[in-house]
């Protein structure tokens, strides 16, 4: 781990009209690091995960993101061509539907391809080959290149969307719930797949999740929200095995035991 | 001489001078659509209205038309337009390439090469390259600024992983000027080199969509692809019927109920021009070729 932080949100506040949905959050996030953000439905997750991403406006407060280079840039002040080169280079989203962040009428190939197109590959052989290791890296049989993701399970879909995230070799990616939505025994395949590529590329996630166990396996560190606000923060088995704010109890000991 | 009652080129002298400052515009940024207060003209949209609003703009009293329909001469929608113009304006219009200073097209580009001083007109159905990838206009208009082009061959990746070569024959995406991608309207793969660095001036017009776009006079102009699946232009692998062409672009016609057919060239004056120059094809002499022969 490095010395500075990758990612470093200050009092960042997202407001709907009247409803306040992230209350002046701060956190940071290092180097090789998973952050996993928990809380319900409401408390403001994926709105915090979406304005970090720019996708959503900040009302207040500010994101700095480390360049290659060292360099700290805050991310509002960077124009629009640089935020998008960055998004689409050096960040990666996932989305918790996999519709959202897969083109369902292109095939796997096309769809891994994309980010790689788009960052200026123009030699069809080269994309093909990449894209054939990345269906293979995310246990896409590669004789299904050319099928389109409509075509493929619920589990396929959301892996390879991580495929077509992670061909560019981010070093950042943010996931909003990627095993919502899967039964159990395709989630711990997929979340077997994520810790897998995690520490084989050495990224640094954040990961938001209603599901602790989900925070459990993945995260060095998280992030508990209520209402907007994130209420504790701290390494992962601390949070979960001795909770400290009485919401965080609640979530903990609402967990059912199979 | 023009018709009593209507402005010179039917349209008035304020709509005329909007269309020429948004064509100026186009000229100005090659490959950018730029957005014009498309009029109606008496004519059906997808017929050629953005393209007869742009030569009713750039026409003067001593200009030539010509106008072609998928290389034709002498369809219903080529005289139609050209005889609009000979009553609204009064100018001469033409069926010679070299004669003409002002060529309106649908979806070809003559085959004798044209020369500086010349204006094409294209009627474009749909400007938009982007539009079948991404359907929203905001969206497509963030894509042209930033030059986020990647998209298009997402596209070209695809006709490749399905066919084994790039299969999209005609309305061919291009790159101007090294800066914009720009829809050539649809004409085939075939013509698209013929824009590249053209002396001739290529106006585009877009009545329905309300929007111009040019390529000045020696632009470069690109047709996009990959290194190891280059370009290819599709022509049809026969020569003409008639004048025995082989290197112009050909219409397939079905002749008889019998499965019958024949190859002829799809530009009618370039095929009469080398008839008249004595140049004999397969079939020449079949009723096709007209009451002249």
């Amino acid at each position: 781990m490095s010395d500075a932080p990758l990612l470093s949100v200050r009092e960042l506040t997202v407001r709907f009209g009247r409803t306040l949905a992230v209350d002046r959050a701060s956190f940071e996030l290092w180097p090789g690091e998973v952050l996993a953000i928990v809380g319900e439905s409401g408390s403001g997750k994926t709105s915090l995960l979406r304005a970090v991403h720019g996708d959503l406006p900040a009302d207040g407060g500010r994101v700095q993101y480390r360049l290659d280079d060292g360099a700290p840039v805050a991310l509002d002040a960077l124009p629009e061509p640089m935020r998008r080169q960055l998004a689409r280079t050096q960040w990666g989203f996932v989305h918790q539907n996999p519709r959202d962040g897969l083109r369902m009428s292109v095939s796997a190939g096309g769809n891994v391809g994309e980010r790689l197109m788009a960052a200026g590959a123009r030699h069809w052989g080269g994309i093909r080959a990449e894209a054939t290791e990345w269906l293979r890296r995310v246990e896409i049989d590669p004789a299904r290149i050319d099928d389109p993701p409509r075509t493929y399970s619920g589990g396929m879909q959301q892996r390879l969307q991580i495929a077509r995230v992670l061909v560019t070799r981010p070093r950042l990616v943010l996931m909003d719930e990627p095993t919502g939505g899967l039964d159990v025994s395709v989630q711990a395949r997929l979340l077997d797949l994520i810790r897998r590529l995690v520490s084989d590329l050495g990224l640094s996630v954040v990961i938001v999740t209603h599901d602790l166990a989900v925070a459990r396996l993945l995260a060095d560190r998280m992030l508990v929200m209520q209402g907007g606000r994130i209420v504790e923060a701290g390494l992962t088995d601390q949070v979960l095995d001795d909770p400290q704010h009485p919401y965080s109890q609640l979530l903990v000991s609402s967990v059912l035991q199979a | 001489m023009s018709l009593p009652g209507y402005n010179f080129a039917y349209l008035d002298e304020q709509t005329k001078r909007m269309i020429r400052r948004a064509l100026l515009k186009a000229v100005a940024i090659p490959g950018y659509q730029v957005p014009f207060a498309s009029r109606e003209m008496p004519l059906a949209y997808g017929w050629g209205t953005g393209g007869m609003q742009v030569t009713a703009a750039v026409i003067g009293p001593d200009d030539v038309l010509k106008v072609i329909d998928q290389g034709a001469d002498d369809t219903t929608n080529a005289v139609s337009i050209r005889r609009f113009f000979a009553l609204t304006a009064g100018v001469r219009t033409t069926e010679r390439t070299v004669e003409a200073t002002i060529i309106q097209t649908r979806h070809r580009i003559p085959e004798t090469p044209l020369t500086a001083g010349q204006i094409l007109v294209y009627q474009v159905p749909q400007p938009e390259p982007l539009r079948k990838l991404e359907p929203r206009e905001t969206e497509t208009r963030r894509m042209h600024a930033l030059a986020e082009y990647g998209l298009m061959h997402v596209k070209l990746y695809e006709d490749i992983a399905r066919h084994g070569r790039i299969t999209l024959s005609y309305d061919y995406p291009v790159l101007v000027n090294g800066r914009h991608v720009m829809a050539p309207s649809p004409i085939p793969s075939f013509d698209n080199p013929k824009m590249h660095r053209s002396p001739a001036l290529q106006l585009f017009g877009a009545g329905r969509e309300k929007r111009i776009y040019a390529v000045p006079p020696y632009t470069s102009v690109e047709s996009l692809a990959f290194e190891d699946h280059p370009f290819h232009p599709w022509k049809a692998n026969a020569p003409c019927g008639l004048c025995g062409a082989t290197d112009s672009y050909l219409d397939e016609v079905v002749v008889d109920d019998r499965g019958g057919r024949l190859f002829v060239c799809s530009d009618t004056d370039h095929c009469t021009t080398r008839r008249a120059a004595g140049h004999r094809g397969a079939a020449a002499g079949h009723a096709l070729a007209g009451a002249g022969e």
